[in-house]
């Protein structure tokens, strides 16, 4: 059992893209779930159709990378009214149904072996990263030696994400702090007296489902550029359910809410992963391959995320830094 | 109370024993539909591992019983025409040929399977020298040249949308017994469970434990392992539905925890399930003891395997008797006036945590039950459940969330839909067009084809 090599890879991860990532999903899903109380289960589609919109452009297009950028955003919002005309106007578990659907059409339909000549099918698109290579300041391995250390396009890679994941919470903090925002936190807490006061609530909703989704749309943009390749397994069902996790660790309804939860989920999940590897890896485990073999192993992280996501819910659903009264999460 | 649970226990023998008699005749049945040809010239084994074989068979059927074609040169290709791989067949007739990769890779693709004309016996000559199979799950996939074979086969578009009728049928029956569960779940408590796709998992996989268990149940000379696990599915699930209510929604309900944290909960369970599954089972697909190569009947010109009969059957016995129960007896009265009002039904008297308990065991027996057929028709793994959650959703808010018939006229749109889309689309497409499909309706009619409708917004 090597400690510091847990500590060190636990720490790589939680810093890292994948951190950036989820930071941003659930930067996303706050606006929808913890200020306005709509349930997307579908920010996995979100961050697939901008991701594929920016690889596209330069791919499918020949455009440029960073009208893909634009386009991807303009594609979320079109996505985002898609999918609020049909269920905004009902029950909250039907948005979850429908937006949890529409994700998996998006993956099915792009990832299809009949369109697999524009998008290249199950095996994705590459060869579009040179754009965004070309701007890298950095070379070698930057960290701190000994303890963490990340190649120069992943610090790259981290770079440019954290500083989006910086100016999303200061967008953040700004609207919700604005007379528009204190309207979607009265839509959470009581949708009928926001309506009775003369608010469009549906066209509120309608707006947050947007704001959203162009937070995911980041998401997706790094989900493509940090392994400079797409393809519709990044995008699959759990993305948005772990995104969801990321959420409610930190606390839904704050603004650092998801920036300490994205770091906090991938500290735990590489370093569980980690730790079950060294247990049932090398010549005398730590584990009998009876018990647990390396394949098993690889599953007891996702297996205690599950455990956590449900104990998270039943006994703290306000998360490490949030506040109770303000969420009470229930339907009507 | 205790009528209707004397009801229930009269229902699930009689439903026993149905299970039993069907596989018992059916068993009894193949050999003499297959004429013994089965013998000579049978499918060859799945294999369980992570790659995806081509088993190519070829067989004259103008003999009886049929005989294998030996030495023929079969090639695979790819969808860009690049040869992936060759075989030759043996004396059974049969070629297997390994695609490169893993399932995985594979997955989404489809293959062109040609029989090289030369190597063909003098005056053999099949209806078709090439066909495409497409690699839509993670198992093996066979392809038959019959030679001589029974004419019709595949060819108007007529006898294709007839035969997607059928196994369209089949795949709705099972579907239906899962949403009525999820929906009757929903009815009573609020909660739209995500996890509910591991029960059907959980069935398929609680058989598939009985079925391996050592030796084979016989009854008066025929097998009917596979008859008894699933009947131990059945049992088993509802045992689990207990469980889970009693384990873990009971309390939470007590608690007062909200319908969105209880989704949430739901997710969160799914996640853990679905990986302790895969901790238990592995990640490759299986398949039941028996059943594996059947030879199907020929109605007509339609195809329809033994097993698939007596899947959609036991289904169709099922529906009915839990529509009945839910229709005519206190219980199901009970059943639905919680569903409409918990607090007045517990005004009036009924004992609506019972209820609910019994609802939550019904429910996912229904819903192993059709994890266990299903895996019977088509082989599982321990994903087969999450795969059809969309499904199962989709029928349910088609049809109403919270209604009995709903679930069920839902279910069998969807399930429809999926087999019969194929005629139009590629079949890769199927589940999309599904999906589509109750994305329209909520535009046009958002409380469902038979829910009450009730403005929100």
């Amino acid at each position: 059992m090597d400690f510091q090599t847990i500590l060190s890879l636990s720490l790589q991860s939680a810093l890292g893209p994948t951190a950036v990532i989820y930071a941003l999903a659930a930067i996303g899903l706050n606006v929808h779930f913890g200020y306005t109380g709509l349930l997307n289960f579908g920010q996995a589609g979100f961050m697939m159709v901008a991701g594929y919109a920016l690889v596209s452009f330069p791919i499918v297009l020949g455009l440029s990378l960073w009208l893909g950028a634009l386009a991807g955003l303009l594609l979320t919002v079109v996505l985002a009214l898609l999918l609020g005309v049909p269920t905004l106007r009902l029950r909250a578990d039907y948005l979850a149904i429908v937006t949890i659907a529409a994700a998996e059409i998006i993956r099915q339909s792009i990832g299809a072996a009949t369109l697999s000549d524009t998008f290249g099918g199950q095996d994705g698109l590459t060869g579009f990263i040179e754009p965004f290579r070309a701007l890298n300041p950095y070379t070698g391995s930057i960290g701190i030696p000994g303890l963490v250390t990340w190649s120069a396009f992943d610090f790259w890679v981290m770079t440019v994400g954290w500083v989006l994941v910086a100016i999303s919470c200061v967008v953040i903090w700004l609207l919700m702090r604005s007379p528009w925002g204190r309207v979607l936190k009265s839509i959470r807490e009581d949708e009928d007296a926001v309506r009775s006061l003369g608010k469009n609530v549906y066209s509120y909703k309608m707006q947050a489902l947007m704001l959203g989704g162009l937070f995911g749309a980041l998401a997706g943009f790094i989900t493509a550029l940090r392994s400079a390749s797409i393809g519709p397994s990044f995008f699959a069902t759990d993305v948005t359910f772990f995104a969801y996790t990321v959420l409610l660790i930190g606390g839904a309804a704050r603004v650092l809410g998801p920036v300490a939860g994205s770091i906090i989920f991938w500290f735990l999940i590489s370093g569980l992963g980690i730790f079950f590897a060294q247990a049932t890896g090398g010549a005398d485990p730590l584990i009998p391959a009876s018990i647990m073999t390396s394949t098993q192993a690889s599953l007891m992280r996702f297996i205690f995320l599950g455990l956590g996501l449900m104990l998270l819910m039943i006994f703290r659903p306000q998360g490490i830094f949030g506040d109770r009264r303000e969420l009470a999460i229930d339907a009507r | 109370m205790h009528v209707g649970l004397t009801r229930i226990a009269a229902l699930f023998a009689a439903f026993f024993v149905a299970v039993v008699v069907l596989s018992g005749s059916a068993q009894a049945a193949v050999p003499s539909v297959s004429a013994g040809g089965s013998a000579e010239c049978a499918l060859p084994e799945a294999t369980d591992d992570d790659s995806i074989s081509i088993l190519v068979r070829i067989c004259d059927r103008r003999d009886e019983p049929q005989t294998p074609v030996e030495g023929v040169t079969t090639i695979v290709e790819d969808s860009s025409g690049q040869v992936v791989g060759e075989g030759t067949t043996g004396a059974d007739g049969t070629a297997i040929v390994d695609l490169p990769g893993t399932a995985i890779d594979n997955l989404g693709q489809s293959f062109t399977v040609r029989i090289d004309e030369q190597s063909l016996p003098e005056d053999t000559q099949p209806e078709v020298l090439e066909r495409t199979v497409a690699i839509n799950l993670d198992s093996d996939q066979s392809v038959t040249f019959p030679i001589g074979a029974a004419e019709g086969a595949g060819s108007g578009i007529g006898v294709q949308a007839a035969q997607l009728f059928v196994g369209g049928i089949v795949f709705s029956v099972l579907l239906a017994m899962a949403a009525l569960g999820l929906s009757m779940i929903f009815g009573t408590t609020g909660l739209t469970n995500f996890s509910h796709g591991e029960l059907v998992t959980f069935g398929a996989l609680a058989a598939f434990a009985v079925d391996q268990l050592p030796g084979a149940i016989r009854v008066g000379g025929i097998n009917i392992t596979v008859a008894v696990a699933v009947v131990a599915a059945f049992v088993l699930s509802g045992v689990f539905g207990w469980v889970n209510d009693a384990g873990l929604w009971r309390p939470l309900r007590r608690r007062g925890t909200g319908v969105i944290a209880m989704m949430i909960v739901s997710i969160g369970l799914s996640i853990f399930l679905r990986n302790v599954y895969q901790y238990l089972a592995g990640a490759q697909s299986r398949n039941y003891s028996q059943f594996s190569a059947t030879q199907p009947w020929e109605i007509g010109p339609i195809l329809l395997t033994p097993k698939e009969l007596i899947v959609a059957l036991v289904g169709m016995a099922m529906l009915v008797a839990v529509t009945s129960l839910l229709q005519f007896t206190r219980l199901g009265k009970a059943t639905r006036s919680v569903a409409d009002n918990p607090a007045l039904s517990s005004a009036t008297g009924i004992n609506v945590e019972r209820v609910i308990n019994l609802v939550w065991i019904g429910g996912a027996a229904l819903a192993g039950l059709a994890g266990a057929l299903l895996g019977l028709t088509q082989g599982f793994d321990y994903q087969i459940g999450f795969k059809l959650l969309l499904l199962i959703f989709a029928a349910t808010v088609l049809g109403g969330l919270g209604t009995i018939w709903g679930a069920i006229v839902g279910a069998f749109i969807i399930g429809l839909l999926t087999e019969l889309s194929t005629l139009l689309v590629p079949a890769e497409f199927k589940f999309v067009s599904a999906l589509l499909v109750l994305i329209i309706v909520l535009l046009i009619r958002p409380q469902g084809l038979l829910g009450r409708a009730q403005r929100v917004g």
